[in-house]
């Protein structure tokens, strides 16, 4: 038996020598291979009388599960010091930058509109489109805007020829889609406008938002509703507005709408109660429709918003400028 | 308009601070956008009047004047300018700061001590500039404060008036405004009419009585235009921002600004015979106070004596017949002209004056009489002389009538949203002038005053009454409204395109739809871009054919500023005329330098077309869905020949894209080469409806092909040769190499294919597989005698 006692504890002196796997592996075959010590015990236990057969047995068996879970043991610690010893290799430096494409972005006039029409089409408008190469008839004459009106002094426009300019406006949209759609109408129409006039507020090239709604039963206090819930989504619901009476020849009655502003009121939009002319001149009947209207410059609302000071920049696109909205 | 508030409140005066009162004009419609002082503080400049002057001993052109300025003791001062003995100046005392900043002192003139100094309007910033010393009137007495004298504790209102609101054009105007609004009393100045004393007179005929249906006139002779318009007067057409010339101009101006009357003096010994209102005839020619001289369009309205126009009407008057300082005798105009007569001439003519802005809003066409009497009064008082009769030419018929217009209250209530009561109703649109006709339980029958040239319609009133309430209370209320759903709009499906090259590391641009000729024509020599009429410079002067150019300016803009890597997008219409004009939407992109943006772990490794083709693919699948884009080779004036391609899919042309020419890229002075895509929004937008396909569950086989062919073969033409040859099995198809140099023949390349095989019903035996890939290998060697490598 005190060979027995002697082999387990040189096993476990063997065992917790080991450094590395490799060792251990080594260890583990001298004991418990097949041509191990244990094993050689094992054989040997035939060859001893009968009677001390069953002590002998057990004896070396719990001798080899002794040694099997000292092994076991050693395994899992050189196991963990192996893995702390590869953590503590694969550690980098995690502030070094990021490798790949870098995103890019949308122009600032393009995040405006777009969250202007996530705002209206959330509450069921259509996003519709028109030419930019207009007719006198679509951009004036149809919106109760005859040749000679002083509201064309308004508009500077860029000609092509007597008959085609670039629109002034995207209201001949709402011309167009009245046209064709019978009420209920709810559209926005975001798209290029142009006119010449050129300084540091006006460029010859910009972008307008109009809507419309048409329907039965619209009224101006429903034009103040949608208008002011607009205003207080895109900018902040606690902004002040206004409505001012102004004048536009395709509305009746027409207003403004300021916000207040750290220098005072600022003028954002146009809006009005569609003008019966305007209905009739589509076709649609003015006696059982109404509808309200309105328009929008997307760069003012981009200046407002982003406290650019500069229009010109929309157009310069220097990188240094539009990298700032990614 | 520009006008003084002491002015407006001599009208009407509600009981309201200058901040309140602009207030209530802005909400009124009458956008006050500026409010200024009338003038700086001169609260230490008196009056002092000039008791006697001698010449400087020690210079000559200086001058010593004794004055009195309500003090005990007369002072001394030296003055540079001529004085007039008996005469009051302003005098600033030692001691005074003028607006320039500069401070007063006694200080010593050549050997004289000068006590102050006696000034000009110019130093006073009563103007922009002066050539004498601001001369007082008679009244004023020595001591007394000028600012007080002068009234100048004053706001000057500037008012954005809507084209619609002529009648406000005046301090009139105004002021009826604001005493409806405040529903005080309108105090109109009293005008008494002006005996004739003098038989001199004009007949006045009205051959274009549609254009002027009436026409005033009155001769006024002996006067003296020297003498200078009251200064009250002068100060206030200073507020106004007019600019006083003499006393005839400034009367004339002073009246149309307070009556909103535009009124013309002509100097009557130029005048020849009668005076007659017509349309202009082929080839007569005027030329205009402002010196001009204009060939007249004929259907100009004019006035016309018996030698020819002497004026255009509601416009400008004639060189010849304008009242210069030897004028002893005046006709003095006063007419209605209709504003579709007057509307757009000056515009034609490039010309703007305050008459035709009065004109083409409309005057009030019962003013004429009116206003004639109130300047002649004031002509009178000033210059002297004696006024003729009033000769009056009109037609009635041709004078605008307003028409009764019917108002249901249930209108009102049904545009506005709110219920307004009828006694509101009522009271609001008296107090504007209009006229009630009848009121019915139901309803008003109305009549809009000859002063208002925008009320035609019940909603015209409507709005009268909405403004007169209030816009600020009206509720805001959220309309209820039919749901209805509808198909993705174009509008979304350019977003998710976007979002793709936003992802891909694009920065979008906008540029202007305009672009220079110049540079259009170097990447579309063959082709117009539509010229515009009135372009602001020729950098701006065609429509863009595509979004190339605007592209490249975006590139050479940030290339000047020490970018040296961009990936940009645009999207937006192009323009162009063949048989129809067509404005499409494309969606183009370019890229420049490096492919990532200089970083700590890539190599650095130039764009070139295959990074291009992998933004433009992924594009197409955003949109299109999975299609196959074949590149047919084509032929650009912009592209490098043999680096640009026509994108096809399904046989229908998406776009182009391909390398920049290098000769195009010389020209611009770019350094490297640079990649230009360009898209159809139209072609790309419809997806075909996808169909699932069976995912096998057995094994796939794959098999690697080498083979060396011809270098002109193409890779596409490879793919459908193999393609054709194992139709259904072959699952997938990889190129993963090609390769020319050393070991491959000249004019020769070596290309290495994957072949992926799979059948959804079986596992493949290694037999068939081989057999296809014979097949292949069989196909490949017929079409492009390619060998085994």
């Amino acid at each position: 038996m005190y060979e027995i006692e002697q082999m387990i504890q040189d096993a476990i002196a063997e065992v917790e020598a080991a450094g590395h796997q490799q060792a251990l592996a080594e260890v583990k075959v001298k004991y418990l291979g097949k041509r191990g010590e244990v094993t050689y015990l094992l054989g040997q236990v035939g060859g001893l009388p009968a009677e001390q057969r069953p002590a002998a047995g057990q004896a070396i068996n719990q001798a080899k599960a002794e040694i099997a879970a000292a092994i076991e043991d050693r395994e899992t610690v050189l196991l963990a010091a192996q893995l702390q010893h590869r953590l503590a290799d694969e550690q980098v430096d995690m502030s070094l930058p990021a490798r790949g494409q870098r995103r890019g972005g949308l122009h600032p006039v393009s995040l405006v509109l777009a969250e202007i029409e996530r705002l209206f089409t959330e509450i069921g408008f259509s996003v519709v489109d028109g030419p930019e190469i207009e007719d006198n008839y679509y951009n004036f004459e149809a919106l109760n805007i005859p040749a000679h009106h002083p509201a064309r002094a308004m508009h500077d426009t860029f000609y092509i020829d007597a008959e085609l300019l670039l629109r002034t406006h995207t209201s001949n949209v709402q011309i167009r889609y009245m046209q064709a759609h019978q009420p209920p109408i709810r559209i926005i129409a975001p798209g290029r406008v142009y006119r010449c006039d050129s300084d540091m507020t006006h460029t010859p090239m910009f972008h307008q938002v109009e809507g419309l709604m048409v329907d039965t039963g619209i009224t101006f206090t429903h034009l103040k509703g949608i208008l002011e819930a607009f205003v207080h989504n895109l900018f902040h619901p606690a902004i002040k507005v206004r409505f001012r009476p102004s004048y536009f020849p395709f509305t009746e009655p027409s207003a403004e709408v300021d916000i207040l502003g750290e220098r005072g009121w600022m003028e954002i939009l146009g809006c009005g109660m569609v003008h019966p002319k305007v209905l009739e001149n589509v076709g649609i009947d003015s006696k059982k429709y109404s509808g309200f209207a309105f328009g929008m410059g997307a760069e003012r609302m981009a200046m407002l918003k982003y406290g650019i000071d500069d229009i010109r920049l929309f157009f310069d696109n220097d990188l240094r400028f539009l990298e700032q909205f990614n | 308009m520009r006008f003084s508030e002491q002015w407006l409140r001599e009208w009407v005066n509600p009981a309201l601070d200058t901040a309140a009162l602009a207030e209530q004009l802005t909400m009124l419609g009458h956008e006050v956008d500026a409010i200024t002082p009338a003038a700086a503080d001169l609260s230490a400049v008196l009056i002092a009047r000039v008791i006697s002057v001698s010449p400087h001993p020690g210079a000559d052109g200086l001058s010593l004047c004794e004055i009195d300025y309500g003090a005990d003791e007369s002072v001394e001062v030296v003055c540079g300018a001529p004085v007039c003995v008996g005469q009051c100046y302003a005098y600033a005392p030692v001691g005074a700061v003028l607006p320039a900043g500069m401070s007063v002192t006694a200080r010593d003139i050549q050997g004289v001590r000068s006590q102050g100094m006696l000034c000009s309007a110019a130093e006073l910033g009563l103007a922009e500039k002066s050539t004498a010393l601001l001369a007082l009137q008679p009244e004023a007495r020595p001591g007394q404060s000028l600012a007080a004298y002068l009234q100048l504790d004053d706001h000057l209102l500037e008012v954005s008036l809507t084209p619609n609101r002529g009648d406000c054009l005046s301090i009139r105007g105004l002021a009826r405004e604001l005493a409806a609004a405040n529903a005080l009393e309108f105090r109109p100045v009293r005008i008494q009419p002006v005996a004739s004393e003098t038989a001199a007179r004009r007949t006045i005929t009205l051959t274009a009585a549609d254009a002027c249906p009436r026409y005033a006139g009155r001769v006024i002779e002996g006067l003296d235009v020297t003498r200078p318009a009251p200064s009250w007067l002068q100060e206030r057409l200073r507020r106004a921002g007019i600019r006083s010339l003499n006393a005839i101009v400034d009367i004339t101006n002073y009246v149309m600004l307070e009556l909103g009357q535009p009124m013309h003096a002509f100097d009557n010994d130029r005048l020849t015979g009668d005076i007659a209102v017509r349309h202009a005839r082929p080839g007569e020619a005027i030329t205009l106070l402002n010196g001009e001289q204009h060939d007249l369009p004929t259907g100009s309205l004019l006035i016309t004596d018996a030698t020819g126009p002497v004026a255009l009407a509601g416009i400008m008057g004639g060189e010849h017949t304008a009242v210069s300082d030897t004028t002893r005798d005046i006709f003095l105009e006063s007419a209605f002209f209709t504003p579709v007569a007057i509307a757009g001439r000056a515009r034609a003519l490039g010309l703007h004056t305050d008459a035709s802005h009065r004109y083409e809003r409309g005057v009030d066409p019962a003013l004429q009489p009116v206003a004639v009497e109130r300047a002649t009064a004031l002509i009178l008082a000033v210059c002297g002389g004696r006024a003729g009769a009033v000769v009056q030419a009109c037609s009635e018929q041709h004078l605008p009538h307003s028409l009764d217009i019917e108002l249901p209250y249930g209108q009102v209530a049904a545009l506005l949203g709110k219920a307004i009561p009828p006694g509101e109703i009522a009271a609001i649109i008296s107090r504007l002038g209009i006229q009630i006709i009848d009121k019915k339980s139901d309803k008003i029958i109305a009549r809009a005053p000859g002063w208002r040239f925008d009320i035609g319609l019940p909603e015209d009133i409507i709005e009268e009454i909405a403004r007169l309430h209030g816009f600020d209370r009206f509720p805001a209320e959220l309309p209820e409204s039919r749901l209805a759903m509808r198909q993705a709009s174009p509008s979304s499906c350019l977003a998710g395109l976007k979002q793709v090259l936003v992802e891909r590391g694009f920065q979008e641009i906008i540029s202007y739809s305009f672009v220079g000729d110049t540079l259009q024509k170097r990447l579309f020599p063959r082709q117009d871009g539509i010229a515009l009429m009135n372009a602001i410079s020729a950098e701006l002067g065609v429509m863009r054919l595509s979004l190339w150019p605007g592209l490249l300016l975006a590139l050479l803009h940030n290339l000047n500023r020490q970018q040296q890597r961009l990936r940009i997008f645009e999207a937006g219409r192009v323009f162009t005329q063949q048989t129809a004009l067509c404005q499409d939407q494309k969606l183009a992109g370019l890229i420049y330098g490096n492919i990532y943006h200089e970083q700590w772990d890539n190599p650095y490794t130039s764009s070139d077309i295959f990074d291009l083709k992998a933004d433009v693919e992924a594009l197409i699948r955003q949109g299109s869905g999975p299609v196959t884009c074949r590149y047919e080779r084509c032929q650009r004036d912009a592209l490098h020949p043999g680096q640009s391609a026509t994108i096809m899919v399904d046989n229908h042309a998406l776009g182009r894209l391909g390398m920049l020419h290098p000769r195009i890229q010389a020209a611009l002075d770019i350094a490297e080469p640079v990649y230009l895509f360009e898209l159809d929004l139209e072609k790309i937008s419809p997806k075909k409806p996808l169909k699932y396909a069976n995912i096998s569950k057995f094994p796939s086989c794959r098999r690697d092909l080498s083979i060396l062919l011809d270098e002109q073969i193409s890779i596409e033409d490879i793919r459908v040769c193999i393609k054709k040859s194992a139709p259904a099995l072959l699952t997938n198809l990889e190129l993963f190499d090609v390769y020319q140099g050393e070991s491959i023949d000249q004019g020769e390349k070596s290309v290495t294919l994957g072949l992926t095989f799979q059948r959804t019903s079986s596992t493949l035996a290694d037999h068939e597989v081989e057999a296809i890939m014979a097949s292949v290998m069989t196909s490949l060697q017929n079409e492009f005698g390619a060998r085994l490598r």
